[in-house]
This record gives C-alpha cells, sequence and structure tokens, in this order.
C-alpha cells in the first residue's frame, strides 16, 4: 500500500520527524488558507499522486509541472486551482495520467545539501537495515550502481533497535558537523521509531537536507507498509487511495483475491502463490506473456472463482485464460464446478484451457467433459501451457 | 531414514479447535501421524475426536504427552507467541502453518528461539512430510510415497507439483519440507539442506526456489562446497516485475537484488541442474541421478 506525501507528512508530524510545516487542501480557497496559516512567504504548492516525475509532468489542460514555489497566498489559491480536478502525466504515470484531488501547501526551504536516508526490512539480516548516502535527491539505484562507495549500510539489532551512537555515528559518516549531527542522530532516531510503530517494511527518506539555517529536516518520503500488520493500523489504512490503485486489483481484493496486473494477453488463475508465478514462467517459457499473476489461495469458494474470471475478462487485452489447479486441500471437482458455474455467469469471450491436478481430479475433470461447454483440458503443466499460447497467438 | 520427523513424532496441534487446525490434524490423523496433544486457551479438558486431549497450554500438552513436535494454526495476530509458547514448553519441532504474520513479530521470535533447543519450519508454510511415515501440515497426503529423493521448497502447490512429478515417476521422496514464504522464517534453504546432506538415505535433492532475498544463493555456495548427492533446483518468479509483492512476502524483486537470473546463475555455478519449466523439475533430477 502507498500513502500520498501530505500523510507521510501527518506520520512524521505523529512521531516527531522534524519536516517543513504543510496542509493538505482539496479545493483552491482551502490552499489560499493553508498558505496563510503557514505565515511565510517561502511555499510550495505540490500536487498529491502516487507516482514519482512530478515537477517535470505536464497537466493534460497544458499546465506544467506539478510542483510550484511561490510566495502568498494568493498565489497558492492560483496554483491549486490549475491543478485541481486535472489529471497530470509523469513519466511514471503512463499516458493516461492521474486526477490529482489534493495538494499539498507547504512552506519551502532553502536546501544546503541534500542526503538519502532509508530503513527496511532486510531479510538476509533478518531485521531492520540502514542505508544512507551523501547522494540525496537523485535515484539510489543510479548510485549503488556507479559509485556504491558512496553507499552506507548499518544493520539494526532486531530486538534492540536502532541505538544512539549508531544514529551518531551515522550522522558523522555522512560527514555531518559536530554542531548538525545531534539534530541529525534525533531526526535517525525518530524515523526509526515510526518505522516500528508503523510496521513499515520500507522508509525512503530523499531527500534528507541541511537547510540554510542549519536545520536537519526530512523533505519526502515514500513510505511501504507490511500488509499482514495493517489488521493493527486503523488509522493506516484510513490513507489507502484507492483512485490511485489498478482498478482490477481494488476488484480482486474485494473478493479475497490476490491479483496483479501484467501487460501480456493471457490471464491465468491458480492456486498458490509459488505456483502462480512457476505458471507465468511456463506460459513465457512457451512463448507467451501473462496478463496477470492470480492466487486463489488454498480455499477459495465457488463465489470467489467466478468473482475471478469476471475480474480477468474485464482486462480488454486477454486473449486466453490458463486456469492452473493442484487441489490438495481444494478439491478438483469443486473447483471444476466453481469454473462451470463462473463460465455461464460470465459468457466467455475467450478460449479457455483448464489444467486439473491433485484431489478428485478425475471427478473434476468429468464435470467439466459433461458440462457441454467450450473448455479445453490439458494433462500436465506443459500441454496447459502450449495450448494456452497457441489459443491467444490465434486469437491475437 | 528421513530428516527432522518419523514415526516416532509426537505431534501437538496448537488451535485445534480452529476450523483449519481441525481439519488438518484430522487429515494429519488419518495419514498415520501420532498426533498426541492439542492447545487451545480456555478449551482445556475437551477432547478432540473422542481421543485426543486438548489442553489450555502448551506446557500442559508437553508434561502429559511428552509431545515432541507442534503444528500451529493459531490465527495470524496470536501465531508468534504460539511459537514462543512452544519454544519455552520444549518442544523440539516447531511447524507454522499460519499464513500472514506480521514481518516485525517474526523479526523478533528469531532470536528469542536462538540458544534454544528447537527448530521452527515456516512460517507460512505447508510444513513437512516423511512419506508414510509422518505427515504434519497441509500438504494432500496421497500424492506423496516413501523413497530417497528429498524435497526443499519456499512454496505450497508448486512443492505439490515437484512431488507428483517425482510419484508418477516412481520415485519416491524421503522427507519434503516447505519453509515458507515469509521474509523471516526459521529454518532456510541452507538448513535444510544440511538436514538432508546428512541423511543416508537420501540419494538426491530437489531445491525450489522464488525470487527475492539471498536464500538460494547461499544454499548454492554451500553445496559447490559440500554437496555431491546429485541436486535439482527450479526458481518461480523468472516473469515477476520489480517492486511487486507475488503473493508471499518474501517474492519481490527489488534493487535488482533477488532476480530469479542471478539465483539461477549461482545454482548453475554450483553444479545444480536448472530446470528452465516448472514441468520440468522432477525429470531434470532424474536425468542428474542417471547420469551420476
Amino acid at each position: 500500500m502507498n500513502i500520498h506525501e501530505y500523510q507521510a507528512k501527518q506520520l512524521f508530524e505523529k512521531y516527531g520527524v522534524a519536516t517543513p510545516k504543510g496542509f493538505p487542501a482539496t479545493t483552491p480557497a482551502e490552499a489560499r488558507e493553508a498558505a496563510a496559516k503557514l505565515g511565510t512567504n517561502n511555499l510550495v504548492v505540490k500536487a498529491q499522486i502516487h507516482a514519482g516525475g512530478r515537477g517535470k509532468g505536464t497537466f493534460t489542460n497544458g499546465f506544467k509541472g506539478g510542483v510550484h514555489l511561490t510566495d502568498s497566498p494568493e498565489k497558492a489559491e492560483e496554483l491549486a486551482a490549475k491543478m485541481l480536478g486535472q489529471t497530470l502525466v509523469t513519466h511514471q504515470t503512463g499516458p493516461d495520467g492521474r486526477v490529482v484531488n489534493t495538494v499539498l501547501v507547504a512552506e519551502s526551504v532553502e536546501i544546503e545539501k541534500e542526503f538519502y536516508f532509508a530503513i527496511l526490512m532486510d531479510r538476509a539480516i533478518a531485521g531492520p537495515l540502514i542505508i544512507a548516502s551523501t547522494e540525496g535527491g537523485v535515484e539510489i539505484e543510479t548510485v549503488a550502481e556507479q559509485t556504491p562507495h558512496k553507499i552506507l549500510r548499518e544493520p539494526i539489532h532486531p530486538t534492540l533497535g536502532l541505538q544512539a551512537f549508531q544514529a551518531r555515528k551515522i550522522a558523522k559518516q555522512l560527514g555531518f558537523t559536530s554542531e548538525q549531527m545531534p539534530k541529525a542522530a534525533k531526526l535517525f532516531l525518530s524515523i526509526y521509531k515510526l518505522f516500528i510503530a508503523c510496521d513499515c517494511s520500507m522508509v525512503e527518506v530523499n531527500p534528507l537536507v541541511i537547510t540554510k539555517s542549519g536545520d536537519v529536516l526530512a523533505l519526502d518520503a515514500k513510505f511501504n507498509f507490511d500488509d499482514n500488520a495493517l489488521f493493527r493500523h486503523p488509522d493506516i489504512v484510513a490513507f489507502r487511495d484507492i483512485a490511485e490503485e489498478d482498478p482490477r486489483e481494488v476488484e480482486a481484493s474485494k473478493s479475497n483475491l490476490n491479483y496483479i496486473g501484467l501487460d501480456g494477453n493471457i490471464a491465468c488463475l491458480v492456486n498458490g502463490a509459488g505456483l502462480a508465478m512457476a505458471t507465468m514462467d511456463i506460459i513465457k517459457y512457451h512463448g507467451g506473456e501473462p496478463a496477470n499473476f492470480l492466487d486463489v489461495g488454498g480455499g477459495a469458494t465457488e463465489q470467489q472463482v467466478t468473482e475471478a474470471f469476471k475480474i480477468l475478462i474485464s482486462d480488454p487485452n486477454v486473449k486466453a485464460i490458463l486456469v492452473n489447479i493442484f487441489g490438495g486441500i481444494m478439491r478438483c471437482d469443486i473447483i471444476a464446478q466453481g469454473i462451470i458455474n463462473a463460465v455461464k455467469a460470465v459468457s466467455l469471450p475467450v478460449p479457455l484451457v483448464v489444467r486439473l491436478e491433485g484431489t478428485n481430479v478425475d471427478l473434476g475433470k468429468k464435470l467439466l467433459a459433461e458440462s457441454g461447454l467450450p473448455i479445453e483440458t490439458a494433462t500436465g503443466l506443459t500441454e496447459a501451457a502450449t495450448l494456452a499460447v497457441a489459443a491467444a497467438k490465434k486469437a491475437a | 531414514m528421513s530428516i527432522l520427523v518419523d514415526k516416532n513424532t509426537r505431534l501437538l496441534v496448537q488451535g485445534i479447535t480452529g476450523s483449519a487446525g481441525a481439519f488438518h490434524a484430522k487429515s494429519c490423523l488419518e495419514y498415520g501421524t501420532n498426533v498426541v496433544a492439542g492447545v487451545t486457551p480456555g478449551k482445556g479438558g475437551q477432547m478432540f475426536e473422542g481421543k485426543i486431549p486438548v489442553f489450555d497450554t502448551a506446557h500442559e500438552a508437553r508434561h502429559e504427552t511428552g509431545c515432541n513436535a507442534t503444528m500451529i494454526f493459531v490465527p495470524a495476530p496470536f501465531a508468534a507467541d504460539a511459537i514462543l509458547e512452544a519454544a519455552d514448553a520444549g518442544i523440539e519441532l516447531i511447524v507454522c502453518i499460519t499464513e500472514g504474520i506480521p514481518v516485525i513479530d517474526m523479526m523478533r521470535v528469531k532470536p528469542a528461539l536462538a540458544g534454544k533447543s528447537c527448530r521452527l519450519i515456516g512460517p507460512n508454510c505447508p510444513g513437512i512430510i516423511t512419506p508414510g511415515q509422518c505427515k504434519i501440515g497441509i500438504m494432500p497426503g496421497y500424492i506423496h510415497k516413501p523413497g530417497s529423493i528429498g524435497v526443499i521448497s519456499r512454496s505450497g502447490t508448486l512443492t505439490y507439483e515437484a512431488v507428483w512429478q517425482l510419484t508418477s515417476r516412481g520415485y519416491g521422496q524421503s522427507t519434503c519440507i516447505g519453509i515458507g514464504g515469509d521474509p523471516i522464517n526459521g529454518t532456510s534453504h541452507l538448513d535444510a539442506l544440511k538436514l538432508f546432506n546428512d541423511d543416508p538415505e537420501t540419494e538426491g535433492i530437489i531445491l525450489i526456489g522464488e525470487i527475492g532475498g539471498s536464500a538460494e544463493e547461499e544454499a548454492a555456495a554451500w553445496a559447490q562446497q559440500n554437496v555431491s548427492k546429485p541436486m535439482a533446483a527450479f526458481i518461480a518468479g523468472a516473469t515477476a516485475p520489480p517492486g511487486r509483492r507475488m503473493g508471499h512476502a518474501g517474492a519481490i524483486v527489488s534493487g535488482g537484488k533477488g532476480t530469479a537470473a542471478g539465483k539461477i546463475e549461482a545454482l548453475r555455478n554450483a553444479g545444480i541442474a536448472v530446470a528452465e519449466s516448472p514441468a520440468d523439475m522432477a525429470d531434470t533430477l532424474i536425468a542428474k541421478l542417471k547420469g551420476s
């Protein structure tokens, strides 16, 4: 789950992470009020969408840039009016862009130097890892590739947590002066506190800055949360912005289906995440392109299978569907019945290949054969994949 | 022979009165697993299936029945507590089936188990089975067959796929172990590989991995130096886009690390045969067995 910049700012404020003041606005009038409340002439108005590259983006109404510096509440209001309700296209949004429903009006700061600072849950050390660099404001992947010595890694003890001495050590290694060090260390410790308290899997502050006036601030941040822990964070769940998500994935999550949209034309419906990935792989191996990842889980109901089919065929790119089920707990006859009912309910527009294996497989195959529906059955993984690839090629 | 579980295993089921716990406790019993006790806090004194005593705590279960392994079906918010309880009770093998445990909970559990004489398998795993002797987990028993191939995997249904390929070609399994799809787990690919390498009756090993992390690379590096048994592998997720989590919390490619291509290269460099297609997992190992 992703959150907006203004929501990240709210989390920062809650956990005492130093950050420039700012308020969200959903109308131009609110933007003006927000700017007035800030009581400064150094202002910035930023379009709130989940994609990056906002500053260099262009609105479909022709207005250039999703991030603007300004110096009065009146001008903030004018800028907000040009952004709100408009569609912003950046290199990360794709040509359709994203509608801007909220802008952030914040105090702009004069930057002396930019840093990169992130905490992520690292599986190799089975605990949090701090990654920091003096090369802030740019893509960290580029830094890692071109100047790996400029990346600093500090593992954190899983039960002791980030220690004060570690925070000081990182500050000095990043080149903060003796005077700046306490501010930087305090910032790192408060970001760590937030990371643990909110069950984050990643907090990436980029840039973290020293201002011309000597403050150390977290300027912009990207958060990833552990989905497994959202049950204990209703406040973070409330940050979810469905308008920013793939509508197919939103539909799937309503039915507790694990769906990820991709760009290919062969839809797959599989039980189990590992087998679902392997099914995508075997489609590719035989020359096709998967349209999605879909794991219906170990105990899918007939209703979930029907919902899954609806989502698969709602994708206009889909030219064939491959169902791959290894029935363990899930009996093949139940799955077969689910498929039959789903196909009858949704009137299938594309060829369907079904491969069943495992518990009650013979009964499942018999049900499919006797249904009289245009379903191709396959006996092995290879046959299933080649049939689906051939069907998609024929239809394309 | 086998690893970790056999006919002497005395199994406790934590969360035995829940719907999933009850269903799978029954299926393990039917397979022939020696299920000796259950635990559900507040339901002590009940009998499961009319013959298996249910206790309030793992300590009572251990004391009364001498259980030496546990299968955990406790819901995710309480599963970390159940793992720690089993360890505190001195139960040697802890198999946690529960999926959806917060990573931070497992981050705290793992160091708490260090130094204790117990092994954790999972969480978010299908379990472990020694065919014909003991099934602890949610895998369909009938697809397995006693034999001499060890199977290690992060995934559930993909493991069944490999096992079924082996069984239908007449190759049985010594033990099959699902280590789970979460980023922080108890037993790693490498831990399981070491156990199979030391088991005299395991003659070949299939290792099934996924994108994300570096556990497969570590196992490959160790195998190169220490394993002379024929090995085959498959890595799922070659087609997964970067930065997206594919069902398993562990299956995510980030920052160019943990890619399928990198893992396949590491495995091949270690002399392990890697199946290109998931349909060829068993055949890849069989070719290796015949060639050696």
